[in-house]
């Protein structure tokens, strides 16, 4: 079942979701001048050159410095614009980590903060390049929103829902392609998770490229008899409650599955929930706090444990030795 | 706007530096704790600020056309809360409650919880990436509105200060002046032996900067640097205010041990006899 590809899901319609991101920004610029755009010197690859390009007077690059990006972005938002801040994932939230909780957060300014290449199927750039703590860093700090689209249809709304809503946000994007996975009537909102189905035997809670993993391993688990539910939680804070306790009750086994690491993201922000409102059993799909290499995404995927077979594999073992009674 | 006052008038300029400083030791005082000298350092410099060169409105903190005051030495905050008292933000009482529990006058500037605060500082060397962000918003909608940034000495060892300042070279943002309080001292000691940060102007020369070099404490020069920088096109303005750390009061000045510690009742007593007036 490895590498195979997805017939549930719409492959031909693969698109990465920085260049989803690139065409949402250059659509939001069109119809609002107050959109202004900061970049660090990799706008060819986040895709804010699209933007660039059509609005030169309303996009900012500020050259290799991170730091000074994001206070920048916080400024222009004190006059009344809306900026979009882009870089690579580990950059935006390692890096400037600092001014985003101080200049950002604390005086709570409404800045997007959008980056690019967050995970391993970054792919040959390696460990230096592939951010596996974003979301986590992310999460932690107060009034942050934390976002991570499925697909290129989802980013797309993702960047118009985050625009209406006033205050900090981060999205976080990928690099390589993916198939859309949400079904054309779908509609993003903020802290609203998607529930494919719910399962009687497990359920899966995925978050960005893993939610296709995740509607694999459920295709090939209902095939074999077992009633495996799925669901996209794009937001990871504020997370969903009411979603993952729905998926707790139902099963008692829950994976998490995410490109990121298994401390203080998903993973985390799930066994959060059901430690203290319905406790259940939590598997974590992510990679185990380590750090990426270089390699072809796909290889990467299978070398840190992150497809629809190692989530099946989670879910059987965890049915066959369970490590309390399910 | 404050029009009384916003006029050329250095004796009641000197006045309103010399009763923001009666109103820094006694809100210190009364808090126990928060940092004396570079607040009493940078004190001429605000007063020209606040009751000479700025166009800002204390009844409509959020006024479009105000030039804006980013305190990027966030520490300084007991300052800026006497600027902002003594220029009719808020009532003055309220410099009695620094550092309290449930006080808006937070340890260092909070933006959601006073009003005529721009944006929360006190983290080091973030303010002058903010005051570009504002500059460049406001040349955009075409306000002639500018933007003050003051900073610490040895707050520009942190390394944002310099992608700061190549970034508003850059960009070219004539409509932004930051302020230097090089008081010479940090808290560890001299910045000198801390870390070097000489030569200051050739450094901001050398980023693309109009250099004004001046005695921090005298306010001719204060508020004849702050007129020029005015002027200057096609490239922003740094003035080097050369101070004195705890200017005001002779046991502070020069000490960097007064850099994060308020006076005792009995310092003062002492400190307002020197500081004169009535010292209400």
């Amino acid at each position: 079942m490895e590498g195979k590809p997805l017939s549930a899901v719409k492959a031909a319609q693969s698109i990465a979701t920085r260049d989803a991101y690139g065409n949402a920004l250059l659509e939001l610029g069109r119809r609002r001048d107050d959109v202004v755009v900061l970049d660090a010197d990799l706008s060819g690859s986040t895709k804010t050159g699209k933007f660039a390009t059509a609005f030169p007077e309303r996009f900012f690059n500020i050259g290799i410095s991170e730091q000074d990006m994001i206070g920048t972005a916080g400024g222009l938002s004190l006059t009344g614009k809306l900026p979009f801040a882009s870089t690579f994932a580990i950059f935006e939230t390692g890096r400037a980590w600092e001014q985003i909780r101080q200049t950002i957060c604390y005086s709570r300014l409404n800045v997007k903060l959008v980056a690019t290449h967050g995970g391993i199927t970054v792919g040959e750039d390696g460990a230096s390049h592939q951010a596996l703590e974003d979301i986590a860093l992310m999460r932690v700090i107060p009034d942050m929103t934390v976002i991570v689209p499925a697909d290129g249809l989802e980013t797309e709304q993702v960047i118009n829902a985050v625009a209406e809503y006033s205050g900090p946000v981060y999205v976080r994007l990928g690099r390589a392609k993916v198939p859309v996975v949400m079904p054309e009537d779908y509609r993003f909102r903020i802290g609203k998770a998607y529930t494919f189905h719910t399962g009687r035997d497990a359920n899966i809670i995925a978050t960005g490229i893993m939610v296709a993993a995740a509607l694999e391993a459920r295709q090939v688990l209902e095939a074999e008899g077992l009633d495996v539910g799925v669901i996209n939680m794009s937001t990871i804070k504020p997370i969903d409650e009411d979603a993952v306790i729905t998926a707790a009750e139902a099963s008692g086994l829950i994976v998490t599955a995410e490109e990121h690491s298994i401390i203080g993201g998903l993973g985390g922000a799930v066994c959060e929930v059901v430690s203290e409102k319905r406790p259940a059993i939590v598997k974590r799909i992510g990679v185990r706090d380590e750090f990426g290499r270089s390699g072809k995404p796909d290889e990467l995927l299978r070398f840190y444990g992150l497809t629809a077979f190692d989530i099946i594999k989670a879910i059987k073992e965890a049915r066959c030795h369970p490590p309390l009674k399910l | 706007m404050n029009q009384a006052t916003a006029m050329r008038d250095l004796k009641a300029l000197k006045e309103h530096a010399r009763q923001l400083r009666v109103e820094i030791l006694k809100m210190l005082t009364e808090s126990g704790s928060g940092h004396t000298g570079g607040s009493l350092s940078a004190a001429d410099i605000v007063a020209a600020l606040y009751f000479y060169k700025m166009r800002h409105r204390p009844d409509d903190p959020k006024w479009r056309e105000r030039d804006r005051f980013i305190l990027s030495k966030g520490h300084a905050a007991p300052l800026l809360y006497a600027a902002l008292a003594l220029t009719g933000y808020f009532d003055k009482g309220l410099l009695r409650t620094l550092r309290k529990i449930d006080s808006s006058l937070q340890g260092h500037p909070s933006s959601k919880m006073l009003k005529g605060i721009e944006v929360s500082t006190g983290s080091l060397g973030q303010g002058l990436s903010i005051a570009n962000g504002i500059a460049l918003g406001l040349r955009m909608d075409g306000l002639e509105s500018r933007v003050y940034c003051l900073l610490g000495d040895g707050e520009i060892e942190e390394g944002q200060v310099w992608e700061a300042a190549m970034t508003a070279a850059h960009y070219r943002l004539d409509n932004l002046c930051a302020i230097i309080d090089n008081n010479g001292l940090q808290i560890d000691g001299l910045c000198c032996d801390v870390m070097n940060i000489e030569p200051i102007t050739a450094k901001w020369d050398a980023f693309g900067w109009n250099v004004i070099d001046i005695d921090g404490h005298d306010m001719e020069q204060i508020v004849n640097a702050l007129d020029e920088a005015e002027g200057i096109k096609g490239r922003p303005t740094v003035i080097v205010a050369r101070t004195v750390k705890g200017k005001g009061v002779s046991f502070f000045e020069g000490k960097a041990e007064y850099h994060g510690i308020a006076p005792t009742g009995e310092e003062l007593e002492r400190a307002l006899k020197e500081l004169g007036g009535d010292g209400r």
